[in-house]
């Protein structure tokens, strides 16, 4: 009965998270909630390329600042409503991961991560030289004042589903993030998933035993790219103003890799492990010494890890279970 | 079945294969031999599927080759095992050759168990059985390029292409590799190109030889004719 | 506003763009392009390099270039410890390309953060006489800022030509690229030779810092724009091939001078990396490259 006991779990935290908007008062921790969240759902996809098929994407940010732009865009375009605003966000990050992984994933895996890289740079170049997005100076969103769907008021002072936006975005990460868990589990439990791993292990023999490797490595890239740009859909509307530094930041990109890597990089349990160690270690950092120093922290563990710890938490308990046996 | 036209493939400055014509019939057992260097993982390269910008064409039962990637190829029946070997490290011995059998045999669509017993029947015809759950990295020489066998085997190929499966093998181990072999060919008429230096092996299993030099064909006859023949001789061991 | 006086200058800082950019990846086309070691923190130690720089050039008034020529000893003494680590962690066992690309993406964000924390984000420059100074001859003007940097840059490219193939060491080290089992049946640790090529490697980072710096302000994410430049340069100039490094070096400082003056600095940074994306898609094996190298 293991597969029930997985979605009873989803399916818990989906409650609890409701609930804690509900009951809990001090705003901090939707804050902070949704930030570690919001790097949970970024490892998380970084791992169905980075983990399951082994080709490294140094430029998640670059397709969640897509997905963050996407949203204004469609904002300014046609005054679009927050859902459709994180759709177009996925859909424009996917279409660009897709084109990028066509021109560089037939290349060795190291082109791939470079050219995330560089698309990470022109992205950002492309938005600071756009004025319809705000340029360098950014873009303002405001979010629709007591917004109710069907009749029920969803956000408001009385009688509504959250008190106020930060809890109702917070709440939708969280279904975000548990969505992701879902079809990460998918991945590793399906063929695709299979196909990915041989190639991970030795992509010149996976193609030669059948496995389409170009096709996988695309689709991965895609569906990789997708969820990221939703993440960043999400952003605009909670952040009520975003710019390119704000969206396109370095930060994204390391944490996403370093999450997994901390974690562990073989299932989705690692970069949800990654997330809460590495991103509540930042919190508590920013808030006691400085975020610069929450920066220094990252990159020192990630480094530490890849040297000592190659296979994460995970591995490192993996390897003290079967010590102790 | 395999039908190889014109094959020439150039790097920039350098020639590795010129003008290879060559037919491997249906059940066939072809001994491929030439010293280092004349091209032989090469053809096999240009037969998989690994290069594919090559000149000339390759058929394989009326099927034009050439735009088809590797693993296309692998679907359509060819299949190969490498010389130095490549297995899935994350894997066991069991789940690597389940990637073939799901990918490659179109047997995607039964299920999980019927997929397990085929991949135990291989295991244990190629003598693998009791490190059938144990993960890759701790098999000994041999056990690997059985494994190499097996995975090219799940594939369920109409050619099978072994390449260099006995290098650096004892004795008795070369017969056991050989033994396999044979035994393939005999029960499922699947046509094997067996490249080796070995020349024992590949006198006792051939049923014709080709000799590749400096990227040509310089001999294609039986094993006899091919022993005898001067240029193979000059080939191997020079002027 | 085309006029072929703005032209003829856009053309002359090209070619001193084009010198300054091959300084930055000589290194690199060293560690890519022959020891296969994908460096992604090589502009992150030239950054490195340029604010030593600025820290003795503001407090002791030494000349940029004579700072980034004492301390490319120490650069090099870096670079051979952080190569022993990732041979010993990576290489040595055979770990997957993973690990070592993150390896060098931390290395270049714990240096980009440092030095955030030690400078703040603010623009650094340094000073010395002949940096404001331009020479003029008709209608073209030579800033020194410029041509001093393309001077020096020269002067190292054909030193570490002349290293690579009239000395014993120099040639070992393309050799190691191409055979590293032949040199051991010579005798000589490939190991030990890769060590030395990646401490080069990282010294010329010191000196490239100081000709960055002489040319612009710097700031501790700068490093982030010059990846593409690097990589760029070094893909299309093949990899390990020196000549072909400076070669596209030359090129690319042209067509971004050209797209400076005509379009605007702010698309600089896009150029150079819209540049490796189609080098890559079309021609991975660049102009005077290795055949084999980048196919996946």
């Amino acid at each position: 009965m293991k597969i029930n006991r997985f979605y009873l779990g989803i399916g818990t935290c989906l409650v609890l998270s409701y609930l804690a908007t509900a009951y809990v008062d001090n705003q901090y921790y939707f804050f902070a909630g949704f930030a570690i969240l919001q790097l949970m759902v970024m490892a998380l996809a970084w791992n169905i390329l980075g983990g399951y098929a082994g080709y490294v994407n140094f430029g998640s940010a670059a397709f969640f600042g897509i997905g963050a732009y996407s949203a204004i865009v469609v904002l300014e375009l046609f005054n679009a409503t927050f859902f459709t605003q994180i759709i177009a966000g996925g859909c424009f990050a996917g279409l660009i991961g897709f084109a990028t992984g066509y021109l560089t994933l037939r290349l060795r895996g190291v082109y791939f991560a470079i050219a995330t890289l560089a698309l990470l740079v022109v992205a950002e170049t492309l938005i600071v030289n756009w004025d319809y997005v705000g340029g360098a100076a950014g873009a303002y969103v405001l979010p629709t004042k007591n917004p109710s769907i069907l009749g029920v008021l969803i956000v408001g002072k009385t009688e509504a589903l959250f008190g106020n936006y930060k809890e109702l975005l917070f709440f939708i990460m969280c279904m975000v993030t548990l969505a992701t868990i879902v079809i990460c589990r998918y991945v590793e439990k399906s063929k695709f998933g299979r196909g990915l791993a041989a190639l991970r292990d030795n992509e010149e023999a996976a193609e030669c035993m059948g496995v389409p490797t170009l096709k996988l490595k695309l689709i991965a890239t895609s569906l990789s790219a997708t969820i990221m740009g939703i993440t960043g859909g999400i952003f605009p509307y909670y952040m009520t103003f975003i710019d390119p530094v704000s969206a396109f930041n370095l930060d994204i990109s390391v944490n996403a890799l370093a999450m997994p890597l901390i974690g562990g990089t073989a299932t989705w349990l690692g970069p949800v492990l990654g997330a809460l160690i590495l991103g509540g270690l930042q919190q508590i950092v920013t808030v006691t010494i400085s975020s610069s120093a929450n920066l220094l922290i990252v990159g020192l563990c990630l480094v530490a890890f890849v040297i000592f710890a190659p296979n994460g938490f995970l591995g490192l308990i993996k390897k003290y279970r079967k010590n102790g046996n | 079945m395999l039908k190889i036209q014109n094959l020439t493939k150039t790097y920039s400055g350098f020639t590795a294969l010129t003008d290879i014509n060559l037919e491997v019939e249906s059940g066939e057992r072809l001994g491929l031999i030439g010293p280092n260097g004349s091209g032989k993982t090469t053809l096999i390269n240009c037969i998989s599927g690994a290069i594919r910008d090559y000149d000339g064409e390759i058929h394989f039962n009326n099927d034009k080759l050439n735009t088809l990637r590797a693993h296309e190829r692998t679907r359509k029946g060819i299949a190969r095992s490498f010389q130095i070997p490549k297995p899935f490290s994350s894997m066991t011995v069991k789940q690597n050759l389940l990637i073939p059998l799901e990918f490659a045999a179109g047997q995607s669509k039964l299920d999980r168990m019927s997929l397990e017993d085929q991949a135990d029947e291989i295991i244990e015809e190629l003598g693998l059985s009791d490190k059938s759950n144990e993960l890759t990295l701790g098999l000994t020489q041999i056990e690997m390029r059985k494994l190499e066998l097996a995975r090219a085997m799940a594939a369920k190929p109409k050619l099978l292409i072994s390449d260099e499966a006995m290098a650096g093998l004892s004795s008795s181990e070369v017969d056991d590799i050989l033994r396999i072999l044979i035994d393939l060919n005999d029960r499922t008429k699947i046509s094997i190109i067996m490249i080796e230096h070995i020349m024992r092996a590949v006198m006792g299993f051939s049923d014709r030889i080709v000799c590749l030099d400096a990227g040509r064909i310089i001999a294609n006859a039986t094993p006899s004719e091919v022993i005898g023949n001067p240029a193979v001789e000059k080939a191997y061991l020079g002027e | 506003m085309f006029s072929s006086e703005l032209l003829l200058n856009a053309i002359v800082i090209g070619i001193f763009l084009g010198g300054f950019y091959a300084a930055l990846s000589i290194g690199l086309s060293i560690t890519f392009g022959l020891l296969d070691i994908v460096n992604i923190a090589h502009p992150a130690f030239i950054i490195l390099g340029a604010f030593i720089c600025f820290i003795f050039n503001s407090h002791y008034g030494l000349d940029p270039i004579l700072i980034g020529i004492i301390f490319a000893p120490a650069f090099f003494l870096l670079g051979l410890l952080i190569y022993r680590i990732y041979y010993e962690r990576f290489e040595k066992i055979g770990a997957e390309p993973l690990r070592g690309l993150a390896f060098f993406f931390g290395l270049m964000f714990i240096i980009e953060v440092i030095l955030i924390m030690s400078f703040g984000v603010d623009y650094q420059m340094v000073h010395a006489n002949y940096i404001d100074y331009k020479a003029t001859f008709g209608v073209i003007d030579i800033p020194f800022r410029m041509f001093v940097p393309f001077a020096i840059a020269m002067v190292m490219a054909i030193g570490l030509h002349l290293f690579s193939s009239r000395t014993f060491f120099g040639r070992a080290m393309q050799a190691v690229a191409q055979d590293s089992l032949a040199l051991r049946l010579m005798g000589i640790n490939p190991v030990k030779i890769k060590m030395i090529a990646f401490g080069i490697s990282l010294a010329t980072c010191s000196i490239a810092g100081a000709l960055l710096v002489i040319i612009m302000p710097i700031e501790p994410s700068v490093g982030r724009l010059y990846i593409g430049q690097v990589f760029a340069i070094v893909v299309l100039g093949g990899l390990g091939s020196q000549s072909g490094t400076l070669i596209a070096a030359m090129l690319l400082g042209l067509l971004e001078s050209l797209v400076t003056t005509f379009f605007g600095p702010s698309w600089s940074p896009a150029i150079a990396f819209s540049a490796l994306i189609l080098v890559l898609a079309f021609k991975p094996t660049g102009i005077l490259g290795r055949v084999g190298d980048t196919r996946g």
